[in-house]
């Protein structure tokens, strides 16, 4: 418990701010590094979402093979990249949004599956264009399922950008190397209670968001909307 | 975050080469062996190594020679942290562990003067906690350097870490985190030679690969690179003379127990003696560039230098 | 490539140390979140303070899931007392995690049982415990078995990371390939770490397969039609 005051005491200490190692700016870079992983993530993954959860086509490469990209270990990737690309930001940011993209995709296509097939067909039946679907039914009807997706990605992205340090890409990890390796486990502690708080405060805003995004008729109907119905165990990886 | 370093930059240190493979490959040692001189009892020596695959490869050559003498030695090899092995030699846990006479002593007592190799030697000898003991120094040393490229050495006429400062363009320099808090980092250079560097990037591999990519490619001009690396050689990097001593020599020894008799303490005695800082080298090239296994490289080296028959 | 002919001995005891530690995380974290997960549904539809409580159980697991892998693997032995090299530490961690992902999802999936579906049940005469293992259970099952598949998939990537505290594991193959700058061997740990987590995924799907006939009927007949909550369930 010593350890976990001294690692308190730490965080609130005034000299640790400012200047290029301060938690401030630590805290920063690791924000900013996280939420560029994220804009390029969902830059990718949502389009290839979307039209899987339109079409139904591609469902079976894409669903297996975002599941075998979970299996991928950042640290693997990070090292075999960086190796390739040299230090900086690059190699963190690529294997880190290869870390995010499968709950994205996730998000994506099951926020349109999870739309009641009876939904589209009236709204196909009351004259409109497929791309009258997608824009007005299916993506803010979807809009909650994939902000669920984004909140899981963002979560382990502010966990794991603690390694893009590793290959000088800053951010907070910064205090876990220099922690561990100078035995100041107070140090090492602390930056981790810092980067818990991000993640909490991402946790925190995505949550917010999802309900902020619920379409107003939909969430009025939705306590009524639960019915039971087995998914489909696939999504689990995709 | 896996640091390839030595000592206490091992911490997040890598695993490395399955131990698994040296103590299935190669813990045959040779128990049926019925010469003259197997000793009496058959004495177990547990022999440790960090994860290191330098030391690693020192570790299997102390294990294969102790094992050709008649020990039956039992490998526990890369474990990271000095914080965690030295406890486990003082308790008798571990017999054998290949050090860095420098590192070990700034380890064991943070106002180490240092100076020459055998001053070092001799207080480490001084440092040492009961129970443990040093035996004899090899001249292969596997010390921090500040390293350049040869371009870049050229370009300034650069020879030793004074000399930094006929450099007029901004150096940034590369290593792992703790280097800009080390006695030799940066805060050095600006006091002791009023060298100025023009930033810092951290690089949390020992002087490892990226570290060498990143000062080939340009992204940092000096570094702290291990002197005992074979990417010096192959990548035409030049580590700067070292004439006022600002790193600790690092010369290799091995820290021992109770348990090492005399006859242990002459097997590995004359391993040392017979280790040169050429042959560390290319010891660690064969695993580098050759990707050979450490038991492989360890028994090559026995068998040229005539230890092993 | 020729790396690998030379070391396939280290590359398979490594692989069964791998599985060594990431198999125990994978039960123990499915075992130990359903009750938990049961629990925190419970106290959710109760009022006052246990609603609270409810909310504040799920955000735990959060939490936990917000802790970076590698200092919790540092901080652990100091934690529980074992001694750093332990492999026991890591497997401690993964089920931590494996529990912060599994907490949700059972909660989720209990919650999905059709309300009217549970008054049947105690109408036709269950009681509590034989509603649970006889109605809620399987009616959940999917949604567990489909958060079992992450927790599997996600446990045997982050053994890897295992590497950090010196604990054998394919992790080790990134580091050592890294020190010694061996691309083919960083490569092998990487798709070994891989086909292991699938090879893992299939056989739960299998089994899925086997224990719960009903599903693929039901999903074959009632297309992608999914609760929302249920769906939200697996979008980890």
């Amino acid at each position: 418990m010593n350890l976990l005051l001294d690692a308190i005491r730490w965080v609130f200490d005034p000299a640790n701010y400012g200047g290029p190692n301060g938690i401030d700016t630590r805290s920063g870079e690791h924000l900013a590094l996280s939420g560029l992983v994220l804009l390029i993530a969902v830059v990718i993954a949502v389009p290839f979402g979307y039209f899987i959860g339109h079409t139904g086509h591609g469902r079976g490469i894409i669903v297996p093979l975002s599941g075998g990209v979970r299996a991928l270990p950042t640290l693997g990737l990070l090292i075999l990249v960086a190796l390739n690309v040299g230090i900086g930001v690059v190699a963190p940011v690529v294997a880190l949004v290869v870390l995010a993209i499968p709950s994205i995709l996730a998000g994506a296509y099951s926020g349109f599956e999870a739309i009641d097939r009876r939904v589209i067909d009236a709204a196909r039946a009351v004259g409109m264009t497929e791309w009258q679907i997608l824009i007005r039914v299916e993506i803010p009807l979807g809009l909650p399922l994939l902000i669920g997706g984004l909140r899981s990605a963002s979560l382990q992205v502010i966990a794991t950008a603690t390694l893009a340090d590793y290959v000088s890409g800053g951010g907070l990890g910064h205090f876990l190397f220099l922690g561990l390796q100078t035995n100041n486990y107070p140090e090492m502690l602390g930056g981790s209670i810092v980067v818990i708080v991000l993640a909490l405060a991402s946790e925190g805003l995505f949550g917010l968001l999802q309900r902020l995004v619920v379409p107003a008729g939909v969430a009025a109907r939705q306590p009524k909307d639960v019915r039971l119905r087995p998914v489909r165990s696939q999504t689990a990886l995709g | 975050m896996f640091t390839a370093g030595r000592g206490r930059l091992v911490a997040l240190g890598a695993v490395v080469v399955g131990a698994a493979l040296a103590l299935s490959g190669c813990a045959s040692g040779n128990p049926l062996a019925t010469g003259s001189n197997t000793p009496a009892s058959k004495t177990t020596l547990i022999v440790g190594s960090q994860a290191y695959y330098s030391n690693e490869i020192i570790a299997e050559i102390y294990s294969q020679a102790l094992e050709a003498g008649g020990y039956t030695v039992n490998r526990q090899f890369k474990i990271g942290q000095r914080e965690v092995y030295l406890p486990q030699i003082e308790a008798g846990k571990i017999d054998v562990f290949p050090e860095y006479i420098g590192s070990l002593t700034q380890a064991l007592d943070k106002n180490a003067a240092g100076g020459t190799s055998d001053a070092t030697y001799a207080e480490l000898k001084k440092a040492l906690p009961s129970g443990l003991s040093v035996l004899n120094k090899a001249a292969a040393s596997d010390q921090n350097s500040w390293t350049v490229t040869q371009a870049f050495a050229k370009k300034y006429n650069l020879t030793d870490i004074a000399s930094l400062k006929n450099v007029t363009e901004p150096i940034t320099v590369g290593g792992n985190a703790e280097l800009e808090t080390r006695p030799y980092g940066p805060t050095a250079l600006k006091q002791k030679y009023g060298i100025t560097t023009a930033g810092f990037k951290a690089v949390q591999d020992s002087g490892g690969p990226l570290t060498v990519k990143a000062l080939v490619d340009g992204q940092i001009q000096l570094a702290n690179i291990y002197t005992a690396d074979p990417n010096i050689k192959s990548n035409n990097l030049v580590a700067l003379k070292d004439p006022d001593g600002l790193f600790l020599p690092d010369n290799i020894a091995p820290v021992v127990s109770k348990k090492v008799d005399s006859k242990a303490a002459a097997i590995l005695n004359k391993v040392d003696a017979d280790l040169s800082q050429a042959d560390l080298v290319s010891l660690n090239s064969e695993s580098v560039n050759q990707q050979k296994s450490a038991p492989v490289i360890a028994k090559a080296w026995l068998t040229q230098k005539g230890l092993l028959k | 490539m020729n790396w690998i002919a030379n070391n396939l001995d280290q590359v398979g005891q490594l692989t069964l140390a791998h599985l060594a530690i990431a198999l125990p995380p994978i039960v123990l974290s499915f075992v130990i979140s359903v009750p938990i997960g049961w629990l925190a549904n419970r106290l959710r539809w109760s009022r006052g303070i246990l609603r609270w409580s409810s909310g504040a159980l799920l955000t735990l697991c959060v939490l936990l899931y917000a802790i970076p892998s590698f200092p919790l693997f540092v901080a652990l032995p100091s934690l529980i007392g074992t001694g750093l090299r332990d492999p026991v530490n890591v497997v401690v961690g993964l089920t931590l995690y494996g529990i912060a992902l599994m907490v949700r999802t059972s909660a989720d999936g209990l919650a999905a049982v059709d309300p009217d579906v549970r008054e049947s049940a105690t109408a036709v005469g269950f009681s509590g415990w034989s509603r649970f293992w006889r109605v809620e259970l399987p009616l959940s099952a999917p949604v567990l078995l489909a958060g079992l598949r992450v927790v599997a998939v996600s446990t045997v990537s982050l053994t890897t990371v295992g590497a950090v505290l010196g604990i054998s594991s394919l992790g080790t193959l990134f580091t050592d390939g890294f020190q010694r700058n061996i691309p083919a061997e960083i490569a092998t740990g990487i798709v070994v770490t891989m086909a292991i987590a699938l090879i893992i995924d299939a056989i739960l799907v299998l089994v899925g397969r086997l224990l719960l006939p009903w599903v693929r009927a039901t999903s074959r007949a009632g297309g992608p039609r999914t609760s929302r909550s249920v769906k939200q369930a697996v979008v980890t």
